[in-house]
């Protein structure tokens, strides 16, 4: 691993915010971190506060190649490291066995489908067997089964993948992994146990502020300000969903295209469904906005 | 700095964090390559290696603060070994003393001047005269004597009581009025003041942090830690569980009931094949030259199983209650068929008070109004509400049903119709009680708990979190 791919805290922070993802302290040495001691990170939080966006930006910042494995309920070590693609081997026996030179033995017939060309790279080979600087997200890890977090578990110990037919696929590089948790499942001791822990909750005030700046196009400081404070005061309140980062955004540009200036209740209750999911919600925090704090 | 570090990560296991070998040594390795002099990245670096585990960040950040807050830059007063070096102390506390430096000293401000100072700094949001100002108001209103065995919140009160707070907050709001010329809107005037709480609160933790320092300074880190140690929330009991701590127990159970759901998922699993798995099937025929010589399945899909909850809200476990009502409430997201039933001495069914509300604080609340838990005087008699239990609903418990029984099987010595158990066992699956008391109090006084306990697959004391995901994981 390059020793000086980070250069200093300051560097990754500022790496980070050149491509418009506001870092803290923590998030800041975390990844400064992982990439010293070459180890994944295990982020969780709740969701649409940053998680993926922050290995994509990590990625983007290193100029490095990002592959990226969603994980669901069911997925398999076919999806996830690779699988043989046997409509494409079927068809080379057929035609084996339609063509005159049929003498041919078996082995060398197993020897023929079972190599690359009939070979189905899934996202954690591919980040292994590349040869160009990786990082690898293995997104929402909460969803797969138990199975499946054991086998993601031995790849990210070894960074070695063997397949029986063709042998042990060694890294030429070891990716910088992230992997993401919205906690709906404990995960094992012995993953937590590999991997560096980071937890990104809503962002403070400022760092709000910031995001919104940032990512909503000719917003005034005065508006995101408030739409920072009103989304604080909003995540006080116990809701079945408080607002994330991602809703926030949404907010923000609806105001803005509204040509809202500065918010007033009217308006702010007016827009709520788009901050707020479930109508127990909006309905909980119009009527905690009218009553004065 | 390997003392510093093995003494820390020792009382992070003293405060019952499970921090195994090769999490120190990344601790070990981490510290390398980040300056302790940048506290703020230090800290997340040894939390990301030795906290994995949300809930346990209160806990690390104390032990953090203890051993590490007389480092850094501005309290060099630990020598490399932990130890405290007399002469930086000594220098460390006169310039404490001195307060904020050139204005005159802190011992000379009156307790006006400093409430000024503090206004300022808080309408201004100076985070640095905020931080001059705790000190100084430590230094003048918590009268620290070194030796002095008393615990950090006394000294906090103190300062706190001399600062008047509340005060503080009017006269922000007031200003804060003016400069608005006084048209603020409801909207504004809550955003202002939630605006000022926060740097209150602020306030507040940076003069915990100060009393915490001296008292460091004072006592050494070790005895400090202890002095500060906390039940980790999964170690709070549920019955003794302050607002906070409850919100996090809270917070804690959905992913518990998931697991549950999935633990009990599981055990149906292994017992058949699901269907056949076409593709796998021929994929793996291809080591036979295309010949399905083995066939393979598809894991069964796992039938959601259904749980029947019988749970005491007496008084006797009202704050136990409190919980259970939670736990109902996020199971019933998790099975296909959940029905509840709440109990004192007499019984009812709820389902739909939480099926209904899509809000847990209604939920709660039409459970605790609603639900027709008295019969005679409300007062405990599990006899009778297992009576009527089995009368109304005891034919609709089958062989898909789990059965959970939560109480602490208190009965005011009346009859204990344990046959109800008895019969209930024989029709469902299975039957688990959890019961909330300490197990040395189990069958003292008027509590049952072994003549319904041998009816079930087991009873499990359930006072903390902790128990109860140990209950769940021993199901698989
Ligand atoms: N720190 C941040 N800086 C910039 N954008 C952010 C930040 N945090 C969140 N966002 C934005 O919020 C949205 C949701 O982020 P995402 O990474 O998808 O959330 P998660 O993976 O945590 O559910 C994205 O559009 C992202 O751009
Ligand atoms: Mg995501």
């Amino acid at each position: 691993m390059g020793d000086t791919m980070f250069g200093d805290l300051t560097a990754v922070r500022d790496g980070l915010k050149d491509v418009d993802y506001l870092a803290d302290d923590g998030i800041a040495s975390v990844v400064f971190l992982a990439e010293k001691l070459g180890k994944p990170v295990l982020i969780e939080g709740p969701a649409g506060t940053g998680k993926t966006e922050l290995a994509k930006s990590v990625a983007a910042m290193s100029k490095a190649r990002l592959i990226r494995l969603q994980c669901y309920e069911g997925l398999d070590e076919a999806k996830a490291l690779y699988e043989w693609n046997y409509k494409k081997q079927l068809l080379r026996i057929q035609a084996d066995r339609g063509s005159e030179t049929s003498s041919e033995d078996w082995t060398e017939l197993q020897d023929d489908i079972f190599n690359d060309e009939f070979l189905l790279t899934r996202p954690l080979l591919e980040a292994i067997s590349a040869e160009e600087k990786i990082v690898l997200l293995i997104d929402e890890v909460d969803r797969v089964e138990v199975e499946t977090e054991a086998l993601l578990l031995e790849i990210l110990s070894d960074y070695q993948v063997s397949i029986p037919e063709l042998g042990t696929i060694e890294a030429n590089q070891i990716p910088l992994v992230f992997l993401t948790s919205n906690n709906t499942r404990e995960l094992s001791e012995a993953l937590k146990r590999r991997c560096l822990f980071l937890h990104i909750d809503y962002p403070q005030l400022e760092r709000e502020k910031e995001i919104v700046l940032t990512k909503v196009e000719g917003i005034s400081d005065n508006l995101a300000e408030q739409v920072a404070r009103i989304v604080r005061s909003i995540r006080q309140i116990e809701l079945k969903k408080s607002p994330s980062v991602s809703e926030t955004l949404d907010w923000a540009r609806t105001l803005v295209l509204l040509g809202v200036q500065s918010i007033d209740v009217e308006q702010a209750k007016e827009s709520l469904h788009i901050l707020l999911k479930y109508q127990s919600d909006i309905e909980k925090t119009a009527k905690e906005l009218t009553v004065e704090g | 700095m390997l003392d510093l570090m093995s003494g820390f990560v020792v009382e992070l296991r003293n405060a019952g964090l499970p921090v195994s070998l090769t999490e120190n040594l990344d601790a070990m390795e981490a510290v390398k390559h980040i300056p302790i002099e940048d506290r703020a990245a230090f800290k997340y670096a040894l939390a990301a290696t030795l906290v994995k585990n949300e809930q346990h960040w209160k806990a690390f950040e104390t032990v953090f603060e203890v051993y590490f807050s007389l480092r850094g830059p501005e309290y060099n007063v630990l020598d490399e070994d932990g130890e405290i070096d007399e002469d930086s102390l000594e220098e460390w506390m006169s310039q404490q003393m001195r307060g904020m430096g050139g204005q005159g000293s802190a011992e000379d401000m009156s307790p006006e001047e400093i409430a000024e100072m503090l206004f300022r700094a808080l309408m201004n949001a100076d985070e640095a005269m905020m931080a001059a100002m705790a000190r100084a108001a430590v230094t003048q209103f918590a009268g620290m004597e070194p030796g002095r065995p008393v615990g950090g919140t006394y000294y906090l009160y103190r300062t706190l009581r001399n600062l008047d707070l509340d005060g503080m907050m009017d006269r922000l709001m007031e200003e804060a009025q003016q400069r608005s010329d006084g048209d603020m809107t409801p909207l504004q005037e809550r955003l202002e003041r939630e605006e000022f709480e926060n740097r209150i609160e602020d306030l507040k933790r940076e003069i915990e942090a100060e009393i915490r320092r001296r008292l460091v300074a004072d006592r050494g880190a070790e005895a400090m830690a202890k002095t500060l140690r906390k039940p980790l929330p999964e170690d709070v009991d549920f019955m003794h569980a302050s607002r906070e701590e409850m919100a996090n127990i809270r917070k804690a159970i959905q992913p518990l009931t998931r697991k549950l759901a999935a633990r009990l998922a599981r055990k149906r699993k292994h017992k058949r094949k699901g269907p056949l798995d076409f593709r796998a099937t021929v994929r793996q025929s291809l080591s036979y030259g295309g010949v399905p010589a083995e066939p393979r399945f598809r894991n069964p899909r796992p039938n959601k199983p259904e749980l029947v909850v019988v749970a005491d809200i007496s008084g006797s476990v009202a704050a136990f209650a409190r919980f259970t009502l939670h736990l109902v409430y996020a199971l019933q997201n998790q099975f296909s068929k959940v029905r509840s039933f709440v109990f004192i001495d007499g019984l009812d069914e709820v389902t739909h008070m939480f099926q209904d509300e899509e809000d847990i604080t209604n939920a709660v609340h039409r459970v605790n109004t609603e639900a027709d838990v008295v019969w005679v005087d409300g007062h405990s008699d599990y006899g009778h509400a297992f009576g009527v239990f089995w009368e109304n609903f005891g034919s609709e418990i089958n062989s898909k049903s789990t059965v959970m029984f939560l109480g602490d099987a208190r009965n005011n010595y009346h009859a204990t119709n344990a046959w109800v158990v008895k019969e209930t066992a024989k029709k469902a699956r299975s039957v688990f009680w959890l019961n909330p008391e300490p197990k040395s109090y189990w069958d003292t006084g008027d509590s049952v708990i072994t003549e319904y306990a041998t009816h079930t697959d087991g009873v499990f004391e359930c006072r903390n979190l902790r128990q109860l995901e140990g209950f769940v994981d021993n199901l698989a």
